[in-house]
């Protein structure tokens, strides 16, 4: 097909999706605390480093094997089947929280990472990036994304590990810090 | 200054909670008018137009900087998009099914005991990739407020009646050929604190998703003929009139139910796709049809 049609454009989240957007368990991509779960969590900060407490994130990623998964079941989760996907509102405090594995290389010698989509009120349109684990660091160095990026930039797609195995990533919406946000057109 | 304050203090999308009518009469004359905001909508406007003049290219999507908006002003990244070729897990998209949503969730007007008050509609189009392809067994989700112009949503304070009937959510699955359809009330227009006397046209919030994840949009419907449009700060943040139009249903009579709805057509278009397909995918990927 040779005709490309125009996008619809995007439109803020707005103040008043909290009644309509989350559902039971859509931070859960696993139960927590079964076998190999892991927390992500993380705060959402705007330009003047005040955590911003309505955003709302979607996360989607490879299971621990690094294989896409395409099951149905997100909305209404069975408890055993992961799905890949999930979606979570940060609380007043800013932070977010989910429960997951550790995405697995899709490919030998890939670096590992999350896939996000960031929507907030005053936000007109929603934002993509990336979690990647940091553990592989010749796999990150050959990244192609990491590898166009500034030393400073590159860091902020970067999850910290946590004590207890779980993953820290912050987004920062504007000025120091600011998170490298992606445009795939 | 306590936090929660903070926050509650920039919410100013919230309107004060419920109280006479008097107490809502404007004492602050520092606050901005709708005459300071039009002037910025329309020098941003003409801008753009000197700049198609000078063979600018036409803008398909809402600026992210766009000050009339004024949450918008701490919440826009300030360095340019980062270019990236989407990989493995990106150039696919979770799937949604029918053990996801029910056939019912598409009706917004039987999700409680009685009738919701207001004008009966049928919102129904199409989603279709940048190809024209349908996007097939594909999750939608809506939102929107009653026909007096109040959301459920607990920060929703203004002070327009609650429809004990009307919840305002809906959800469907696309069929084969990428349709979606939806039964519920014609939102009513609602005040917001953007500025004073600011109004939000009646719209419907979309929650959309493709064959890939680069595809995710959340977006917003609108009425045609809306004499709110060139007010409101939201719609304006796409500064082209043609991108614009593309958030407006046609009225359809064809959609039109005898003695029950009037119709509303509205297709969607995402960007994309990136990935190669395969044959099965190009013929119509029909999801879980139970």
């Amino acid at each position: 097909m040779s005709t490309k049609l125009v996008p619809t454009p995007g439109q803020t989240v707005g103040p008043f999706y909290g009644y309509a957007l989350p559902f039971e368990k859509d931070n859960e991509l696993l139960a927590p605390g079964s076998p190999g779960s892991i927390r992500l969590q993380g705060t959402v900060y705007d330009g003047a480093g005040h955590t911003i407490p309505d955003a709302i994130l979607e996360i989607w990623q490879p299971d621990a094997g690094g294989n896409v998964v395409q099951r149905t079941g997100s909305l209404v989760r069975d408890g055993y089947t992961f799905t890949g996907w999930g979606r979570g509102a940060v609380g007043n405090s800013g932070v977010f929280t989910f429960t997951t594995v550790n995405p697995g290389p899709t490919k030998p010698g890939a670096a590992p990472f999350i896939s996000v989509a960031l929507f907030a009120r005053g936000l007109t349109n929603r934002l993509f990036t990336r979690i990647y684990l940091p553990e592989d660091t010749e796999a990150l160095a050959n990244d192609p994304l990491l590898s166009s990026l500034d030393p400073e930039r590159r860091e902020t797609l970067i999850a910290r590990r946590d004590p207890d195995g779980g993953l820290t990533w912050d987004i920062r919406l504007q000025g120091e810090g600011e998170t490298v946000f992606l445009d795939f057109q | 200054m306590p936090e929660d304050i903070t926050a509650e203090l920039e919410s100013e999308e919230l309107v004060p909670p419920a109280e006479p009518k008097a107490a809502h009469q404007p004492l602050d004359k520092a606050i901005e008018s709708q005459a300071d905001l039009s002037a910025e909508i329309n020098a941003i406007g003409e801008a753009y137009q000197r700049a198609l003049k000078d063979g600018g290219l036409p803008e398909t999507q809402p600026r992210l900087d766009y000050p009339p908006y004024r949450s918008s002003i701490l919440r826009h990244p300030t360095k340019s998009l980062q270019h990236a070729d989407p990989e493995t897990i990106e150039l696919f998209s979770p799937a949604f099914g029918h053990q996801d949503v029910h056939a019912l969730e598409s009706d917004l007007t039987i999700q409680h005991n009685g009738e919701p008050l207001g004008e009966r509609i049928i919102v129904s189009g199409k989603v279709l990739d940048g190809d024209g392809r349908p996007v097939a067994g594909q999750l939608v989700e809506i939102w929107q407020a009653n026909s007096s112009g109040r959301y459920i949503h607990k920060r929703d304070q203004h002070p327009a009646p609650i429809d004990p009937n009307f919840t305002g959510i809906g959800r469907c699955i696309t069929g084969p050929d990428g349709s979606y359809r939806f039964t519920t009330i014609k939102p009513g227009a609602y005040p917001w604190k953007n500025h004073l006397n600011a109004w939000r046209p009646a719209h419907i919030h979309f929650s959309l998703f493709g064959t890939e994840f680069t595809q995710r949009i959340i977006t917003q419907m609108y009425f045609p003929g809306d004499q709110l449009f060139p007010l409101d700060p939201i719609y304006q943040t796409i500064v082209d009139q043609d991108a614009r139009d593309r958030l407006v249903a046609t009225y359809d009579h064809t959609l039109t139910e005898p003695e029950w709805a009037l119709g509303y057509n509205w297709d969607i278009v995402l960007t994309g796709p990136k990935r190669t397909w395969t044959e099965n995918e190009a013929l119509g990927a029909e999801g879980d049809e139970e």
